[in-house]
């Protein structure tokens, strides 16, 4: 039991750490486009993380209504895979088509 | 009465032209036996009773949904090449997972990296993928999205990818090896 603790605490602790980083991300990224790279991403793999390990916390005792649980945590994480992109490719997309140019290190350069 | 009345008088009693006989081809029940499938199993994982009160409503609501909606989940010409495909995809999963696992260590190193401004440096780049059908690129476009340091922009009509790259490092890795494996699970 101490070591499937210890994993259920390391996962979770390890998404906290990924949705913190996504924070300091979006604070200290320069522009709108790179500044979604944490946003967009990094919470989706700290909720990933997070979310298995919820799951295999319930799953502790073996039991029909646990496994129930643990099919609609992964569900939720199988829709948050399929929208997180989506919704990452319409801001981006709202960006491009409002005429934001990104930024660029070497601003004498053209950006695309 | 008006004079505008006269004309829609006239179409409505006009004979309807003979319709040109159906060149539709009858479509396979496949996609709907396995859209009826997935509504079942989703009924079940939500659901979680099994007497027979609550499996039969389930039975008729994914029927009529199957009925309703089955040729969009499986949206394809060839429903022979169907489980092929999703048996190659779910090969596809754990590898995505693995890439997107060590593109995020990346992404996270930029984020607490002291001297971040020097090291990231923002691009958007073009390329044009090989993918040739839909379904294969819109996998792409989101593995793409998925894997950090990467986001697509847009996919145009013929294929041509923009992709924005959060540093040198992300941008190298395209197309490569990601459109390799996506074009492998739909042989193209």
């Amino acid at each position: 039991m101490g070591v499937y603790n210890l994993l259920v605490i390391f996962l979770l602790v390890s998404g906290l750490f990924f949705f913190f980083a996504g924070a300091v991300g979006i604070l200290r990224f320069p522009d709108f486009y790179s500044r979604l790279h944490p946003a967009g991403k990094l919470d989706t793999m700290g909720l990933f993380t997070s979310m298995m390990a919820m799951a295999l916390w319930v799953v502790h005792e073996w039991t029909l209504g646990a496994i129930l649980t643990a099919l609609k945590i992964l569900l939720i994480v199988a829709f948050v895979f399929i929208t997180s992109p989506t919704a990452t490719h319409a801001i981006v997309d709202a960006g491009v088509r409002a005429g934001l140019l990104p930024w660029a290190k070497d601003s004498r350069e053209d950006p695309t | 009465m008006t004079v505008n009345d006269a004309p829609a008088n006239q179409s409505r009693n006009r004979i309807p032209k003979a319709q040109p006989p159906s060149t539709k081809p009858k479509r396979s029940p496949v996609p709907y036996i396995l859209t009826f499938v997935v509504c079942m199993l989703t009924w079940l994982v939500l659901s979680g009773k099994f007497d027979l009160f609550h499996l039969s409503l389930g039975v008729v609501s994914c029927a009529i949904v199957s009925f309703a909606s089955g040729d969009m989940l499986f949206a394809t010409k060839n429903p022979k090449r169907l489980p092929g495909q999703w048996l190659r995809f779910a090969t596809y999963v754990p590898w995505l997972l693995y890439q997107i696992f060590r593109a995020n260590m990346h992404v996270m190193r930029l984020v607490f990296h002291p001297r971040m401004m020097d090291l990231i440096n923002p691009q958007m780049i073009k390329f044009n993928s090989r993918l040739t059908s839909e379904m294969a690129r819109f996998v792409y476009a989101n593995s793409i999205t998925l894997t950090p340091g990467t986001i697509t922009v847009y996919v145009s009509l013929y294929g041509g990818y923009t992709v924005h790259a959060i540093d040198d490092a992300s941008a190298e890795g395209l197309p490569g090896e990601m459109e390799a494996r996506v074009a492998a699970i739909f042989r193209e």
